[in-house]
């Protein structure tokens, strides 16, 4: 080859490459679609986005009157949890039963056969799990505004605290629940397989049952993932102070808290990494 | 280095654990070229096809496809071909001019998703959800998805199973339309008929080698092979032989007979008989 046959070889590709639409407009339109499957899949808004709402007025209804302790009543308590709790619900259970059925029905592979980079992908991903989380959110709070004496946020303090759980809480969940879309071997199974070691952990980590009333050693395991801790800073968010005495550690421990949901992120980064696939194991 | 060609394969080698998959493949597919890779289950098939794709890694030999090396697929290589992927799939929530407006949003140059569409003859059902096409429909939609980024070379991986008869040579005047707009296809089928009929050149490929490979009309030295005449004998009744000149023998009866033979048939080989013969050899071999 000529220099300048090379040159002119190179400045086609150059020219091909350059007309790839951007990683991040694709990102975007991942996002979108994303966003239009969840909410037109009627399974996914009522066991995902639906559930939570449901059982906070179930919950709350059946519970909510009684006084946890002064200041606090029941009502109050389950609104903070389950605010964690739907936090981690639109984004672990769905992202690892949406990845899961995506990977085993050749979804993935499908994309991956695409000049779609990878990252849009992800992108995708995370413009749906912030849109859902947040509106979750948004949900529960009126809720429990609505019906079990919730007060927002009363300090900038609050607010901050609220904004850094939520962040960290969702980052760590998402990461939890992409490298858990491994775990189902079929495309029918993953619901059920990431389902239900969801509602044990919730259980046990104070959101169906205040978590004083959770036996001791069932908090102890609580306390290993990050559901447990995310509740905790949603209850110091939303509770009056005194509400501290009613944790096991008699106190909010928010540093605490931030280093659980950080070592949660750094660990879940490299399980995804170490076991994303875009094709099924079959 | 790619010298016009679409394909070059050489020597390819994939085991997975102590099972030999795909054992020394040479392979040329010369650009605009219909090629139809041939093959029972289990044979390598698809395990070539996929590391052509750049879906699979291999163990050895050299690959280029379109003049790269699929282990190693850019996004440029990627937006150069298409693969339509035989999936089950409910399918997403999307109708399927969404599904396919999205998928090309992802090309460089890609053709109208509506055009896409009625490419593949699925026009009337745009506006349906995917989870709602029938089978055939789904298959379709996978082809739209797999040419509207209007690829150089496309993978067809046996892309009219569950087809009617219909569909199937709708099918294939797609797969001529394309051809003629200068589009290399690799397909692999497992319906003889169908690469007779698309496929200028075919391999047979049988525990991971290929067996042999040539233009249907002498593959397997179909063209020379002993062509066999059937006919209805005075005394005998229905009577077949195998010769290397049927016109003589024929001109022989029409003398005995004077005239028409009852039931006579001349026939060579057909593409199943030659593959069906290629494929035991390698069977016996195998148990040897």
């Amino acid at each position: 080859m000529t220099a300048s046959v090379k040159a002119a070889v190179s400045a086609t590709e150059v020219g091909n490459a350059a007309r790839l639409p951007g990683v991040w407009r694709l990102g975007l339109a991942r996002g979108g679609v994303e966003v239009k499957q969840f909410f037109r899949d009627k399974m996914a808004v009522a066991f995902i986005f639906g559930l939570p709402p449901i059982l906070l007025v179930l919950l709350g209804s059946i519970f909510g009157s009684q006084a946890a302790a002064q200041h606090v009543t029941v009502g109050q308590l389950y609104t903070a949890g389950m605010i964690a709790g739907g936090i981690m619900a639109t984004s672990f259970q769905y992202l690892a039963i949406s990845i899961a059925t995506e990977r085993e029905d050749g979804m993935l592979k499908r994309l991956r056969g695409t000049p779609m980079p990878g990252a849009a992908y992800f992108a995708g991903k995370v413009v749906q799990v912030i849109m859902c989380t947040a509106a979750e959110t948004v949900l529960l709070i009126a809720v429990g505004m609505a019906f079990y004496h919730l007060h927002l946020p009363s300090s900038p303090g609050r607010w901050w605290t609220f904004a850094w759980v939520f962040v960290l809480g969702t980052a760590a969940c998402s990461l939890l629940g992409i490298a858990a879309s491994s775990l189902p071997r079929s495309a029918a199974s993953a619901a059920p397989v990431i389902s239900l070691p969801f509602t044990v952990l919730q259980f046990i980590s104070g959101i169906y049952v205040p978590f004083n009333d959770v036996p001791g050693w069932m908090r102890d395991v609580a306390s290993f993932f990050p559901l447990k801790w995310m509740a905790q800073g949603m209850r110091s968010v939303f509770l009056p102070q005194q509400a501290a005495a009613l944790e096991p550690a008699r106190a909010w421990e928010h540093g605490r808290i931030a280093l659980v949901l950080v070592i949660w992120i750094a660990a879940g980064l490299v399980l995804c990494l170490r076991t994303f696939r875009w094709q099924s194991r079959s | 280095m790619d010298n016009g060609a679409a394909v070059a394969v050489r020597d390819l080698r994939r085991s997975y654990r102590d099972v030999v998959a795909v054992d020394g493949i040479h392979l040329d597919i010369a650009s605009g070229e219909v090629f139809a890779l041939l093959g029972p289950n289990g044979a390598g098939k698809t395990t070539t096809v996929e590391i052509l794709e750049g879906f699979r890694r291999r163990d050895g030999g050299t690959v280029a496809v379109l003049g790269h090396d699929p282990a190693r697929a850019s996004r440029a290589w990627r937006a150069r071909i298409g693969i339509v992927l035989q999936l089950a799939s409910k399918g997403p929530e999307l109708t399927v001019l969404e599904m396919v407006r999205h998928f090309a949003q992802f090309y460089p140059r890609p053709r109208a998703p509506e055009e896409a569409i009625d490419l593949v003859g699925l026009t009337a059902k745009a506006r349906s959800r995917v989870g709602k096409l029938s089978g055939g429909q789904v298959r379709r939609l996978d082809v739209a998805l797999g040419i509207v980024g209007q690829p150089e070379l496309l993978f067809l991986d046996e892309p009219t199973t569950g087809f009617d008869p219909e569909a199937r040579r709708q099918f294939w005047e797609l797969i001529r339309r394309l051809r003629g707009d200068g589009t290399t296809i690799l397909l692999t089928t497992h319906y003889l008929d169908e690469a007779e009929a698309l496929a200028d050149r075919i391999a047979v490929i049988a525990a991971g080698r290929i067996v042999a490979s040539g233009e249907p009309g002498s593959l397997g030295g179909r063209a020379t092979a002993a062509a066999r005449v059937s006919w209805q004998a005075r005394d005998a009744g229905p009577t077949t032989v195998q010769t290397a000149t049927p016109t003589r023998l024929v001109a022989e009866l029409a003398r005995e007979f004077g005239g028409e033979i009852p039931g006579l048939t001349v026939t060579r080989p057909t593409l199943e008989d030659i593959y069906l013969e290629l494929i035991a050899e390698v069977g016996h071999d195998g148990e040897r």
